[in-house]
């Protein structure tokens, strides 16, 4: 059964390393992406583990055994690309079956395979449909089902839904997990979006400059992500720096350009420059003035998000805000120019070490 | 100042119809998303506006003044194209400063112009790069501040941020529209993300095949979709068929597959007849039991997938009569969790349930258009 591991890969181009010094362990039957902007070096890692390219340094240990000398077609890994690269002059059926074919398996044995992989992706009722009649995601569908009929039970996916639209892929990649989970295959995913990456992933590593910043569960990056670039790739967050005004046994109080926030979280010692994140769906947004502590804004933009409003409000000090709350469409939507007040739950409020290089560059995407 | 006004355009490549007897009208200063599929036909209508294709009928008012003769650089519009088309071998700087001294501006003024607009879309510090050492978002940036920068107040984008990674799409839709507004342009921006349409235009058009199913504000294109095509596209949504087996003057019951009942708002339609309902996927509640008071329209079934997609989870929920449901709850707002295999109870609220006349090709044939 395959799990993967990758111990210290380096990939060097002439002078550029896209991958440095990177380790991974994947579980047998593990759903993993691996998520990080372009050029971050996502792409290269998974061609490693493929076999398309080989590493400068490191090793690639597929199911235990050591592959780096293995040749791809022997390392019994499917792949999916991001264009589709299906036989144009084959109808679906004959594409999904050539892996099998050339393996030289009996047609009856071919054809159980191959139905139930097409009724698996919902195409039986395109079998015999070639490749230009069919819309984009029948195509991505047809690729994956070409590339689980071969028979590997170790799946890399790069970027298998990039050139569908939004709509489409929304809706294909909750089809790709449940059939990766029935077959109770290894996959390695990678993709730029971040919701799609959590919408699948048992795992996620995130990738910045050919190294990983950080490795956990869709809900601990989300909800409790160790490093400042995590917290702002992985969905939008506040960010506030400042430094600690008081150490408590319960609550860090921070003060942010005069303004007070408090964090359930230990912090460093008092006067250590900090940044403190919340994330837009834990503020909470009033009308009035309550007895706890809050901060004073205007309503600058409203932005309607269909399930969410997104709201900027502009702080007296003049920091933008950004809160999101579930849209209802009993409640009463709050207009450009009201004045508001905002709380921000000490639990929700995550703290981090100043980052040396400032703070704008720690979290850039590009 | 521009406003956009198309009347009965038609255009035709060979024998495929890009676009179909086509009504559009863009209001001055406003930001209009045309939202739709590929291949419905978004940028042919970008660029029969442009001047860039000449439709086979209709007429196209710029400014109430018919432009179906005008030459593309007389339109006084910008149009940035999907893959924004940059001077390889000129500076971020000229490459912005080229509009306004094509026009005859004085490089000094034509300078200052572009050093503002470079300004506006952070890239003042990259003025000397070429445009082979930017970033993506970067050169996308710079494709917008080229167009901002040009005078023309109608402005064209052709899916501005398809080519960036989702995380800067996010970033830069934000910006985008700020800077359009700031200037005042009337923009028409085209795009196959609907998040994208609702949080940059002031309007969405919805095209599929070439025809508009739909103008409206964001929230009235969501809340209130007239085709199951909107309502698909624009949001996504739980489509349930069933037919209608009586009718009150407050609502209806709808008989779903294997006999559930359902309770919709609807009066519109006769006993009898065949409709789809939907509902969408926040728009559901999930509870672990209920109270016989509150029967109506709480539909047992079980958990098959949950998935943390950050501010929400969603749930993929089989019900007992064999249809499948999804819903979406928001994190923070719910103590409770639902875990797979948990038996639950879907709650499709009344008052948030659409109901269409089911489509004469199938419900499918719908839903795969997108």
């Amino acid at each position: 059964m395959p799990s993967v591991r990758l111990a210290n890969i380096t990939m060097k181009y002439r002078d550029i390393i896209a991958v440095e010094n990177v380790s991974l362990a994947v579980e047998d039957k593990e759903y993993v992406c691996i998520i990080g902007p372009s050029g971050c070096g996502k792409t290269t890692l998974i061609k490693c583990v493929s076999g398309i390219i080989q590493p400068t340094n490191g090793e690639i240990i597929i199911d235990g055994k050591l592959v780096n000398d293995v040749p791809i077609q022997d390392r019994g890994v499917g792949y999916v690309f991001q264009d589709i690269a299906l036989f144009p002059h084959m109808n679906v059926y004959e594409n999904v079956s050539y892996g099998p074919f050339v393996k030289g398996w009996s047609p009856p044995r071919i054809r159980t395979l191959v139905e139930e992989m097409l009724n698996m992706m919902v195409l039986g009722d395109r079998a015999r449909d070639r490749p230009n009649v069919l819309s984009g995601g029948a195509q991505q569908k047809t690729a994956i089902a070409r590339a689980l009929a071969s028979g590997s039970l170790l799946l890399l996916l790069d970027e298998p839904l990039g050139s569908l639209d939004i709509r489409v892929r929304k809706l294909l990649r909750h089809e790709i997990r449940r059939m990766i989970k029935d077959l109770g295959l290894t996959a390695i995913h990678v993709t730029h979006d971040q919701e799609e990456a959590m919408a699948v992933a048992d795992r996620i590593v995130v990738m910045k400059t050919g190294k990983i910043v950080e490795v956990g569960t869709p809900s601990q990056l989300y909800l409790q992500p160790k490093e400042l670039f995590t917290a702002n790739f992985v969905g939008e967050t506040n960010f506030f720096e400042g430094h600690v005004a008081r150490e408590g046994n319960e609550k860090t109080r921070v003060n942010a350009d005069g303004s007070f926030l408090y964090s359930s979280e230990k912090a460093p010692s008092k006067d250590t420059k900090i940044v403190a994140a919340i994330r837009p769906e834990f503020v909470i947004m009033e009308h009035q003035h309550k007895a706890e502590p809050t901060w004073k804004g205007t309503i600058e933009t409203v932005a309607f998000m269909g399930s969410m409003m997104r709201y900027e409000v502009k702080i007296e000090n003049g920091k933008a805000i950004v809160v999101k709350t579930p849209f209802s469409s009993t409640s009463q939507e709050l207009e450009v120019g009201t004045r508001v007040y905002l709380k921000f739950p000490p639990e929700f409020v995550l703290l981090y070490q100043y980052p040396q290089s400032g703070l704008e560059k720690e979290i850039s995407v590009e | 100042m521009p406003s956009v006004r198309l009347v009965n355009v038609s255009k035709r490549f060979r024998n495929i119809s890009a676009i179909n007897n086509l009504d559009l009208e863009v209001k001055d200063g406003e930001y209009l998303c045309v939202l739709g599929p590929t291949g419905s036909g978004k940028t042919t209508l970008l660029k029969i506006i442009a001047g860039l294709v000449k439709p086979d009928k209709g007429e196209i008012y710029i400014n109430n003044k018919l432009a179906n003769n005008v030459p593309p650089q007389e339109r006084n519009t910008a149009f940035v194209p999907q893959n924004y088309a940059l001077f390889p071998h000129l500076s971020t700087l000229q490459n912005v400063a080229f509009g306004p001294t094509s026009k005859g501006i004085g490089t000094e003024e034509a300078n200052r112009i572009s050093m503002k607009m470079l300004e506006m879309t952070r890239l003042a510090g990259r003025a000397d790069s070429q445009p082979n050492e930017l970033s993506g978002g970067m050169q996308q940036r710079l494709a917008l501040a080229r167009g901002l920068a040009s005078d023309a107040n109608l402005l064209l984008l052709d899916e501005p941020l398809g080519a960036l990674d989702a995380r800067i799409r996010v970033e830069l839709r934000y910006k985008i529209r700020d800077l359009v507004k700031e200037r005042g342009f009337t923009a028409i921006h085209v795009t196959h993300d609907q998040e994208e349409a609702m949080i940059v235009g002031d309007r969405i058009a919805v095209l599929r095949q070439g025809q508009i199913q739909q103008v409206n504000v964001p929230p009235k294109i969501y809340n209130e979709p007239q085709s199951i095509f909107v309502a698909s596209f624009v949001g996504g949504a739980n489509f349930l068929e069933g037919f209608v087996v009586d009718r009150d003057h407050q609502g209806a019951w709808v008989q779903l597959r294997n006999r559930f009942i359902a309770r919709v708002r609807e009066i519109d339609f006769s006993p009898g007849e065949k409709v789809v309902l939907a509902v969408r996927e926040e728009q559901t509640t999930m509870v672990k039991q209920v109270g016989e008071e509150q029967e109506i329209n709480f539909f047992p079934g079980t958990v098959q997938s949950a998935s943390f997609l950050g501010n929400s989870t969603a749930f993929e929920v089989l019900l007992k009569n064999g249809d499948m449901v999804h819903s979406r709850i928001p994190i923070g707002k719910q103590g409770k969790t639902f875990s797979e295999n948990e038996g639950v109870y879907v709650r499709l609220h009344p008052e948030s349930i659409i109901t269409y006349p089911y489509p004469q090709g199938g419900l499918l044939t719908e839903l795969e258009a997108i």
